[in-house]
């Protein structure tokens, strides 16, 4: 199989049986290991991802810190950007849905919201170009936290056995649907709910990516067609124009679904948590 | 750079839907990481300032409300000052004129007095000079009558008196006369 990556080097004629277009796959989403750190228990591997993540942790904590260091009354510079962003989370999240009993979850959706966010936006920043959620572990990490939080945040305030009383049978349906309701629900709750808040995350940046990486490629091979002089190369140079126009579009709404997901995130978890205060369907 | 391109068709583990187990520790740290920053440090101190931020807008709203109502309150206080002063004012305007109308009243009557009494002691003055002039006429009258008779007579009649007494007895004669008329 050919590597799309070297395709500068290579000189292709258009249905060269050696030169098939390079089809990005799964492989785009692996990454070779600069080193490893092996700590005994397990080893860790630095891959891109790793390292984005990692940076993307220091870019969120750093920025948060700087601009709330000193918070004055009326924000200027930085504060005032994060002030709208923490506002967004505090506002349109966390008190839409749980209304004033939302405040004591303010920091955790934050830290959720724009950490999501900042990992899906590596994807469109130049040199990373890389959506870190779209490495199923982050989501699943993600996705198990928020599923611990609201399962403990159910037994909590509703009583271990009220809590899961309260999911089997949710109060005022009438007798003659449990059978239905019961196994939907208690499946829902316990299983549905975490699984599919990591794989929309997860699917979501990983399609994206995929997409972008599709029509890069295409515009790059597509232009790379220039041994064939005549009609078919005019139509590779129209075909790689139409590409690389694509991917502007493409990541422009890349950047739109970034912050959608990282909302849907963020927001889904709020419903979860909100569902853990109280019992009520 | 090897490291910053996708290692496409490297090999090894490709199922996308296994994740390798350091990236579930390394994304554990990141997110921990940043929510005890977050929460520990940075929110709590911006939750601060907003809630200073909503307070001093509504102490700023409280306090321009207190003002206002200060500032009618003053206003009402001036007009009825005002009010007060004006009321006042006409209280002693017509003080004034009552007063003026009795200084006047008192003036005239005081002068009337007067005038009564310059011409009362005038009255008398002129009884006085008239009794007066009267009595000297009738010693003179008299006198010229004595004169008169005198020389008449021939005889005189001055310093006697005996004269005296007809004079004067033909005086009474002639106020009676005219008493009878």
């Amino acid at each position: 199989m050919a590597n799309f990556i070297s395709l500068a080097e290579v000189t292709c004629k258009f249905g060269d049986q050696a030169c098939p277009f390079p089809a990005p796959g799964a492989g785009i989403f692996e990454w070779r290991a600069i080193t490893s750190l092996n700590l005994g228990l397990t080893s860790i591997d630095i891959t891109k991802p790793v390292i984005l993540a990692l940076l993307c942790t220091v870019i969120v904590s750093v920025v948060f810190l700087a601009a709330f260091a000193r918070p004055k009354l009326v924000p200027t510079g930085l504060q005032n950007v994060v002030e709208v962003g923490y506002l967004f989370v505090r506002d349109n999240i966390a008190r839409e849905i749980m209304g004033k009993d939302g405040d004591r979850f303010v920091p955790f959706l934050t830290s959720l919201f724009f950490f999501v966010w900042t990992m899906n936006v590596m994807a469109i920043i130049p040199v990373a170009q890389f959506p870190v959620s779209s490495r199923f572990a982050f989501p699943v990490v993600l996705a198990l936290i928020v599923w611990f939080v609201y399962l403990y945040l159910g037994m909590k305030n509703q009583g271990v056995v009220g809590y899961f009383k309260n999911i089997a049978f949710p109060p005022g349906m009438p007798i003659g649907i449990y059978p239905l309701l019961t196994p939907i629900e208690v499946l829902s709750t316990i299983i549905i709910r975490p699984v599919t808040l990591a794989i929309r995350l997860f699917a979501n940046m990983f399609a994206g990516h995929l997409l972008i990486t599709v029509f890069t490629v295409s515009a790059w091979y597509l232009l790379n067609l220039t041994n064939f002089v005549g009609f078919v190369s005019v139509i590779g140079y129209l075909g790689s124009i139409v590409s690389f126009f694509v991917t502007i579009v493409l990541t422009g709404f890349e950047m739109f679904i970034q912050a959608l997901q990282a909302f849907i995130f963020t927001l889904l978890t709020a419903v979860f948590i909100s569902s853990s205060l109280h019992a009520e369907h | 750079m090897n490291w910053i391109l996708a290692a496409e068709g490297a090999g090894g583990n490709s199922n996308v839907l296994l994740p390798p187990t350091y990236e579930l520790v390394i994304g554990t740290i990141a997110f921990f990481t940043i929510f005890f920053l977050l929460s520990k440090f940075a929110l709590p101190n911006i939750k601060k300032t907003l809630e200073a931020r909503t307070e001093s807008i509504e102490g700023g709203i409280a306090k321009a409300e207190k003002m206002q109502q200060e500032a009618s309150i003053t206003l009402a206080q001036y007009r009825q000052q005002l009010a007060d002063a004006r009321s006042e004012a006409a209280k002693i305007r017509s003080t004034a004129e009552s007063e003026r109308t009795n200084l006047i009243n008192e003036a005239r009557t005081e002068a009337q007095v007067v005038a009564q009494g310059v011409t009362q002691q005038a009255n008398a003055q002129i009884a006085a000079e008239k009794s007066k002039a009267v009595n000297e006429l009738r010693l003179d009258v008299s006198n010229l009558a004595l004169d008169l008779a005198s020389k008449i007579v021939g005889a005189s009649l001055q310093d006697d008196q005996r004269a005296k007494a007809v004079i004067d007895q033909f005086i009474k004669d002639l106020e009676s006369a005219g008493g009878k008329r």
